[in-house]
């Protein structure tokens, strides 16, 4: 192959820095991240700066985007998750905005490097286990004991502190592995375009207009791939109304 | 067989993991409609359990992928 569909995730050092034993080192990665930061504080900030009754169209997109999370803590982790709300609303906002930052052609998805969705994963199991321990003190632990016949007990205790453990894994990975599979994927369909159109200058040159049938699988993928960005940040921000959920509920329904 | 034959047989592997995953989310969307068609007034309020099971279901397939990508390129 031409090129090597993995080498859009590489992360380059733009200006060297280290500080100690570590490589703090302002990379591609760290420009991204600057730029989604950036791009989504300053469209919430202007969309909310003029607040009138009858919202513009861009405060009204706000406060859309600020309904949809409302209602979904409310209806995942109900009145008690609405504290939550700064958490699970700046989560949901950069992990949009930077998987659609990564369909732009030329930028880096920084949500498929696993050290950055491991963080947002980290941060957010983090908060459960503290929230859940200074609510409930040590009886947060009851958590990992399900209403059960003793001896059925023996066998769910295990099977919940294991489920409790992975997740940390599987939400991070999950955003991860997604974007990851996502663009390595157009890359290789655009690796067919190219090896088909080479085909030109070689002695079978009538398969070079065959290269048009992947490039609109390309264009297939990528609608599939904003609904897949999309999707991804809601299931993220909906995990993370669940797990809070348990912490402030344990097992009783709210 | 050398290492890097070995590899690409591996990762090749790993991707049948990507069976289940196909066989789940169809399971999660058919039930979905089966459901829906019974009772469309109760459909509009599953979404986000839609939504939820088709997000975990696909994580499974793709934990496939990552030991795919694992193999050919971590070790």
């Amino acid at each position: 192959m031409a090129m090597n569909p993995m080498a859009q995730f590489e992360v380059k050092p733009w200006i060297p820095l280290h500080l100690g034993r570590y490589d703090i080192s302002f990379t591609n990665q760290a420009l991204w991240m600057f730029v989604v930061v950036g791009a989504a504080s300053l469209l919430l900030s202007y969309a909310a700066m003029s607040r009138r009754l009858v919202p513009s169209r861009m405060q009204s997109m706000a406060e859309l985007s600020y309904e949809f999370v409302g209602s979904m803590i409310h209806s995942a982790a109900g009145e008690a998750g609405l504290r939550f709300f700064p958490l699970v609303f700046t989560i949901f906002i950069f992990v949009l905005f930077s998987n659609f930052f990564g369909l732009i052609p030329g930028s880096s998805t920084i949500t498929a490097q696993i050290v950055i969705t491991f963080a947002l994963a980290a941060v957010v199991i983090a908060t459960v286990i503290v929230t859940g321990f200074l609510k409930h003190g040590f009886g947060f632990l009851k958590l990992f004991v399900p209403k059960a016949p003793l001896l059925l007990l023996v066998l769910l205790v295990p099977i919940e502190i294991v489920s409790f453990l992975t997740r940390p894994i599987s939400l991070s990975v999950r955003l991860f592995a997604n974007m990851l599979a996502g663009h390595t994927m157009l890359k290789v369909f655009a690796g067919f375009v190219i090896a088909l159109g080479a085909t030109v200058v070689t002695p079978t040159p009538w398969f070079a207009p065959l290269s048009i049938a992947p490039l609109f699988l390309i264009v297939a993928i990528t609608a599939l791939e904003i609904l897949v960005a999309f999707l991804q940040a809601y299931v993220f921000a909906i995990l993370t109304c669940i797990y809070l959920n348990e912490a402030l509920h344990l097992h009783e329904h709210h | 067989m050398d290492l890097a034959a070995a590899k690409q047989i591996g990762a090749g592997l790993a991707c049948i993991a990507l069976v289940g995953a196909g066989a789940g989310i169809g399971n999660v969307f058919g039930s979905y409609l089966q459901g829906a068609l019974r009772n469309p007034g109760a459909a509009a309020g599953q979404t986000t359990n839609l939504l939820l099971g088709f997000a975990l279901c696909e994580a499974t397939g793709l934990f496939g992928l990552v030991i795919a990508l694992l193999i050919l390129f971590a070790f």
